[in-house]
């Protein structure tokens, strides 16, 4: 067995109110692919950054080759050879791939060998990329190449990467594991965090699993079932969704041709979109991030307005309605982005809860807001979908995000909606709340609502679509049944790997 | 009407003198935006900058040290807008408007006793034979060293920003402050420190009015410039050379204006006096039509969580 390259011992730190890593100790030995597993919350992220000198620890000590290390700054540690790709992509919009990765260095050379350099390891690790292309114009996929390649080109004798895989297509992720496994067979040690655990039994060599701050046990991942991680995890068993057999009924919901241009610069238009979803059916909508989702619910939810017969609810045509009064006819829409988009921030749950509950809840009258009501409303919610909260005079942005996305996804379930338009209903949420908001996604489809799910997450969409629509630049597939699909063939539907090569290794 | 009074080489020579004020403040807020903070206080700035330099002039003498008393001033009042908006956290839109209304204020109080006065003249540039150049002479080479240092700044700005490592830096904390910390980059002080040169240029700004385009000091005698400069960033979609047109670009019309009116132009005073307003502010509208450029975290303020 050779000595650790890391070797974490009785890492504690203390926010106030809540221990986010309490005595936690593990090793990372060379060439190994370590991963991380756990809830939200469960102090993940707090770990990476006490690693990476983004946060200090109360107590512990780490040992990096056997010498005491405690990086003060991201820049210590990466002297000292750790690289972080991070999970909110830190990247500069506005600057191109040289600068953003130039930005990432202690030294960078001139601009011209630096995107010599670019090219040269681009090409090695099979992650093509052009040195002067405007970051903002770059997708998801590629987004995440140059934070790997800013770390490679560093050297790193450890590469922390958090959540890579959720913003990727499934051919994709095999070229980024090509290259994972590639560094880790030239030395490079790796820590994986990551909620999909076929990913890190395919992948890794080890497993710490974390639960609310605690070291609560390791395992071989290969040799380990992904329910049995998923218990660990959680800490109790796991009740996986369960559908039941269901009638479709009349088309609730019809786009036919439905063309919108992107409200945001680096936004995707939607052309020709044709759908049809009947009562009762959930039909998933997949695709890479960037390739119309948002624009497709905005056009749903009537932010964008289309003409009128673009868009037909139960044979109405309502395409030039604003989103209260297709509200009022029963269709409501959850947007992706929690903060700012599906709620505002700082106003309260309450507040939160008139905000798209007043037309259909009754919440106001003659103008003036019923606040006993809307209280009630939200407490509702709260209750309905367990939200862990004080109350709901809480802000908005005080919860996490996994509560609030309870929240937010309870808020328009809970309005009895014809047909529910949904965006990534479960981004950034824990495995428990996110088999719950999948579970109430399908009883409200048992009662006879159309819903639409918009989301990256492949697996969720196998688990409670019907069928299966991919979104590619705008345009929408054919929807099939999902049981008659496998993996391989919705990768292709998405779109492939988006014109990348496989990686030569 | 006499157009023939208008000589075109004193005009010009005379509009580089009237577009400096404005292009210091403007090119001191322009690397403050970049930095993604946006302060407008630069009128309260450029106005302590006007007396401090005024007053450290008359009293030793030296315009030169009368400049750079002018800077300390304007960097020393825009400290307080760092720990308004850095350090307390406080909006940025309220700090500047307070800091304006106090610099309006302080000024008066320590220019009682200036008022009246006659500033040490600025030494101009005189090389032997060129300066008696007809035409380039007066143009190019017999303006005053701040006039000069004024045009170097910008092209110091604008290459600063595009080619060196400090200014990718400076332009990376105003895109994202949240992804550059991540990255290990000190984002309040590099704010800190583009705060302090906006207030510096401003401050010099200011001198300029007080001690060459005016010499004299009287209250509230910046009159708006701040606020022009302030518009010219924005306009010039915050770009250096942009600045420099659009500084000069207002000066020009503010001298030609005051020409016309001498040379009794049959157009109402008024008009005449709006004019520079109006012109630059549609040429640089037209110019900054494409997509909008400006820094992304641009007044947003920036608390580094966990």
């Amino acid at each position: 067995m050779t000595a650790p390259l890391l070797s974490l011992t009785g890492l504690t730190k203390a926010y106030p109110g809540v221990v986010a890593n309490d005595d936690v100790s593990f090793d990372i030995r060379p060439g190994e692919v370590h991963a991380l597993l756990g809830e939200n919350g469960a102090g993940k992220s707090t770990l990476v950054k006490m690693i990476y000198g983004l946060v200090k620890p109360d107590s512990g000590q780490m040992l990096l080759n056997g010498v005491a290390f405690a990086p003060t700054e991201p820049r210590a540690a990466r002297a000292d050879g750790i690289a972080m790709v991070f999970q909110h992509f830190s990247l500069f919009d506005a600057l191109n791939v040289a600068e953003n990765i130039a930005l990432g260095m202690e030294m960078p050379p001139p601009m011209r060998d630096l995107a010599r350099q670019i090219r040269s390891v681009s090409e090695t690790y099979g992650l093509p990329l052009d040195p002067y292309r405007t970051v903002g114009d770059l997708s998801a996929g590629e987004r995440q190449r140059v934070e790997i390649i800013r770390c490679l080109l560093q050297d790193p004798k450890l590469l922390i990467m958090d959540e890579p895989t959720s913003v990727l297509t499934p051919q994709e992720v095999q070229i980024l594991f090509e290259t994972l496994r590639k560094l880790k067979s030239e030395g490079t040690s790796i820590l994986y965090i990551s909620h999909k655990l076929e990913e890190i039994r395919a992948l890794c060599d080890q497993a710490t699993i974390l639960r609310l701050g605690k070291n609560v046990g390791a395992c071989v991942p290969s040799e380990t079932s992904a329910r049995d991680m998923a218990e660990m995890m959680v800490g109790t068993s796991l009740q996986t969704p369960e559908r039941s057999g269901r009638a479709f009924g009349e088309p609730a919901i019809e786009l036919s041709g439905l063309s919108a241009a992107s409200p945001s610069e680096f936004g995707t238009a939607l052309k020709n979109i044709h759908l049809s979803v009947r009562k009762g059916e959930v039909m998933g909508i997949g695709g890479v991030a960037g390739n119309g989702q948002d624009e497709l619910l905005a056009v749903l939810s009537g932010e964008i307005p289309e003409p009128s017969d673009a868009i037909k609810l139960m044979g109405q045509p309502i395409g030039r309605l604003g989103p209260n009064q297709r509200r009022a006819l029963g269709l409501l829409a959850a947007p992706e982005e929690r903060l700012g988009h599906a709620a505002a921030p700082d106003m309260s749950l309450t507040e939160n809860a008139l905000l798209t509950g007043a037309v259909r809840e009754g919440l106001t009258s003659g103008g003036f807001l019923r606040w006993s009501a809307a209280r009630g409303f939200a407490e509702n919610i709260i209750q309905a979908f367990d939200v862990r909260t004080p109350g709901p005079d809480n802000a908005a942005r005080a919860l996490s995000g996994g509560n609030l996305q309870k929240f937010v996804i309870g808020r328009e379930v809970l309005q009895r909606p014809e047909v529910l338009v949904v965006n990534q209903p479960t981004w950034g949420v824990d495995a428990a709340a996110a088999a719950a908001i999948r579970q109430a996604l399908l009883d409200l489809a048992a009662k006879g609502a159309a819903i639409i799910v918009i989301s990256q997450d492949l697996d969720e969409l196998m688990e409670i679509a019907d069928s299966f629509a991919a979104l590619n630049e705008g345009r929408l597939s054919a929807p099939r049944p999902t049981a008659e699909l496998s993996i391989d063939e919705i990768g292709l539907m998405m779109g492939g790997a988006h014109g990348m090569e496989v990686a030569h290794v | 009407m006499d157009l023939s009074a208008i000589n075109p080489v004193l005009l010009i020579a005379s509009l580089m003198v009237a577009a400096t004020p404005i292009l210091l403040a403007a090119i001191g807020e322009l690397v403050v935006e970049k930095a993604g903070v946006l302060n407008l206080g630069v009128e309260g700035m450029m106005i302590v900058g006007a007396i401090c330099g005024f007053a450290i002039a008359v009293n030793t003498g030296s315009p030169l040290v009368g400049f750079v008393a002018a800077a300390i001033g304007g960097a020393v009042l825009s400290l307080l807008f760092v720990l308004l908006t850095q350090v307390a956290l406080a909006n940025q839109v309220a700090s500047g408007l307070a800091l304006t209304l106090f610099g309006l204020g302080l000024s008066a109080l320590m220019g009682q006793s200036y008022v009246g006065v006659k500033p040490p003249a600025f030494a101009k540039l005189d090389i032997p034979g060129i300066s008696d150049l007809p035409v380039v002479g007066p143009i190019l080479f017999s303006h005053d060293l701040v006039l000069y240092f004024g045009l170097a700044l910008v092209a110091a700005v604008w290459a600063v920003l595009k080619f060196t490592r400090a200014g990718l830096i400076l332009r990376a904390v105003g895109e994202s402050h949240d992804a550059a910390h991540a990255l290990g980059y000190k984002v309040v002080r590099i704010r800190t420190m583009a705060i302090l040169f906006g207030g510096a240029c401003a401050g010099m700004g200011g001198a300029y009015i007080s001690l060459v385009r005016v010499p004299q000091w009287t209250e509230g005698m910046t009159a708006g410039v701040g606020w022009i400069a302030l518009a010219l960033v924005v306009f010039a979609s915050w770009k250096p050379w942009r600045v420099l047109l659009g500084a000069y670009l207002f000066g020009g019309i503010t001298v030609l204006q005051l020409n016309l009116q001498a040379a009794g132009v049959a157009v109402p005073v008024e008009y005449l006096a709006m004019s520079p307003y109006v012109i630059t502010i549609l040429v640089l509208v037209i110019l900054s039509q494409q997509k909008s450029s400006a820094p992304a975290a641009l007044g947003r303020i920036f608390h580094a969580s966990q």
